[in-house]
């Protein structure tokens, strides 16, 4: 599959990564390479082979449904740029 | 011409665990901002997420509740999204594989059943929350909600009109709240639902379908629905099409509009999130979660009809909750059961709509309902005195309010010795009802001589007439019976 410039501008766009023209054509390469080892891997038959969710093949502990946290807002908001009423300040999104 | 409307719903039901999906963090509601937001909630670097067991409890009975597949092993993923109040830049959620899938749910649209098949239940977190007032072209961002367990029950296309919908919407609500796993308070967003509607014309395949966002009411579902179905139909009717999109519900306008379209559509790049191993559930959990499960809705409903021989919909009317079901079944197991069933679904759920009181609350206990029922059908009220008797048992006229809550046989002594004072005692001696007939015969001529000549209208007004004047306490099929033997002589 070759990627196109396209593709690097749609990916920086969706990842929000501000990529220049003059720096797309070196991603593109990077990307591409990544992308030809993909390759590679998929020409490994894999007929048969259930596919892993994760690398190590355990299963997830489960934590008990208890409140054991205490409230650090305090301490978290030391370092965000901007709180205000405990609130922390983002520039305005609305959807 | 005949357009079919096809509808399909999208629901999250906030799990009602004391912490959150995956961090030690409270779920209560209403805190100050940001005090329940713990480090893996807002993401700091290097925190892991750990699954609460009572979010896996939940969404597994919710499954043996609709009859569905419970996933013995499932994966969590990653959707991703850039948004503020998503703090790690992805929400955890389950994409290939859900923890529920299938199963189906009955439903009652007006006294017709009908099934819903169910497509899927998967477990997710919560984003916390954007305030966009009062901070000069800045947004506050409280996390408190992030974090918090989410049960998304995603429903087949199988609804075909708004009605459909909300009775859909209604009895999930109920299910989720019967079983326990959700509070179901939808003002503070604990049950949430989306709605996909399309029209086309019968036996064509599905139109392109647009979803609803923001439908927080039953009321607003229903009337969001209407709009965005005629909107449909007048585009296509004027030769236009509809385009996928995602709208957005304006219940002061009534109307949807666009909120993003297909071209805007996220890409959410789902992958399975390397933070969380597979989930498996074995079958000891399963069956010990089966074996403490109280019976479901439809299953009381179908007994109800059985055992009591109500109608389905009023069966399906005193099995809408927990509490409502308990107390018909205290009362139906002392007195007439179809008339407990009456009075329950009557009386009592006008007042307690107009008061809006939950049955839980009612000043009208069980045991109330108990007495008055048996006072009916012993004869010693009428049931037109028996509403006034009903109303000043709402009033605490009748039983002081430490009495309300008391044993019936101590109810019973003071509720007779009310009747008693009050007058209240129907009136069946027919020497005395037949005095009465005598003297509304000798005041109204007019309306016996129009009986005699064939007016059965007339017989109404006189039966009318004679219940006047006994102050409704008289039997009213013995009033019948005696002014039409008079009246035949």
């Amino acid at each position: 599959m070759a990627l196109t410039l396209d593709d690097v501008n749609r990916i920086a766009h969706l990842a929000r990564i501000e990529v220049e023209p003059h720096e797309a054509e070196q991603v593109l390469l990077q990307l591409s390479g990544i992308f030809g080892l993909i390759e590679e891997m998929r020409a490994v038959n894999t007929d048969g082979v259930e596919p892993m969710a994760h690398a190590q093949d355990l299963t997830l502990r489960l934590r008990a449904d208890e409140v054991a946290d205490t409230d650090q807002h305090r301490l978290f908001q030391t370092i965000a740029p901007q709180v205000e009423n405990d609130l922390y300040l983002v520039p305005k999104v609305i959807e | 011409m005949n357009w079919e409307i096809v509808i399909g719903l999208e629901t999250h039901a906030q799990l009602s665990t004391r912490s959150k999906i995956f961090s030690s963090a409270s779920t209560a509601f209403g805190a100050s901002p940001n005090s329940q937001a713990s480090a893996v909630d807002i993401a700091l670097p290097g925190v892991l997420p750990v699954l609460n067991k009572g979010a896996v409890e939940r969404a597994i009975r919710f499954g043996l509740a609709v009859g569905a597949t419970i996933n013995r092993r499932s994966i969590f993923a990653r959707k991703n999204y850039f948004y503020p109040d998503l703090p790690k830049g992805y929400q955890i959620s389950q994409y290939e594989v859900p923890v529920v899938s299938g199963g189906s749910l009955t439903i009652m649209v007006g006294d017709v059943e009908k099934t819903v098949r169910l497509t899927r239940a998967h477990l997710e977190e919560d984003a916390g929350k954007s305030l966009h007032e009062d901070f000069k072209g800045m947004s506050g961002i409280d996390l408190n909600r992030a974090g918090t367990p989410l049960l998304e029950i995603v429903s087949e296309p199988d609804m075909h009109s708004a009605e459909e919908a909300v009775a859909y919407a209604k009895a999930l609500h109920a299910l989720v709240c019967w079983i326990d796993i959700c509070d179901g308070n939808m003002q503070e967003g604990s049950f949430r639902c989306d709605a996909n509607v399309s029209v086309r014309r019968p036996g064509e395949p599905l139109g392109t379908r647009c979803e609803i966002k923001n439908l927080n009411s039953f009321r607003f579902m229903e009337q969001a629905i209407k709009f965005e179905v005629r909107r449909q139909i007048e585009l296509i009717e004027d030769g236009g099409k509809v385009a996928q999109e995602t709208r957005l519900y304006d219940p002061d306008k009534n109307e949807t509009r666009t909120m993003r379209s297909k071209e805007d559509a996220m890409d959410y790049r789902y992958f399975p999130d390397p933070d969380l191993l597979p989930l498996e559930i074995s079958s000891e959990l399963i069956k010990s979660i089966e074996a403490h499960m109280a019976e479901l809705p439809q299953a009381m409903r179908e007994r109800f009809v059985r055992q009591f021989g109500l109608s389905a919909y009023d069966a399906a009317l005193l099995t809408t909750s927990r509490d409502i079901a308990a107390y018909y079944e205290a009362v139906a197991g002392q007195v007439d059961a179809k008339l407990a069933a009456n009075w329950i679904n009557g009386e009592l759920s006008s007042r307690l709509n107009d008061q809006n009181i939950l049955i839980a609350d009612s000043p009208v206990r069980p045991e109330a309902l108990i007495w008055l029922i048996g006072r009916i059908v012993d004869g010693t009220i009428s049931g037109k005195i028996a509403k006034d008797v009903f109303r000043d048992l709402w009033d605490g006229k009748v039983v002081g309010v430490q009495q309300a809550g008391g044993s019936l046989s101590a109810l019973t002594v003071q509720a007779d010795a009310y009747i008693e004072k009050m007058g209240l005692k129907q009136i069946s001696d027919s020497g005395e009802i037949g005095k009465l007939i005598d003297q509304v015969l000798a005041a109204n001529e007019k309306s016996v001589a129009e009986y005699r000549a064939g007016k059965e209208k007339a017989f109404n007004a006189l039966v009318g007439q004679v219940m006047k004047a006994t102050k409704g306490k008289a039997n009213p099929t013995q009033v019948n019976e005696m002014l039409k033997a008079r009246l035949a002589k």
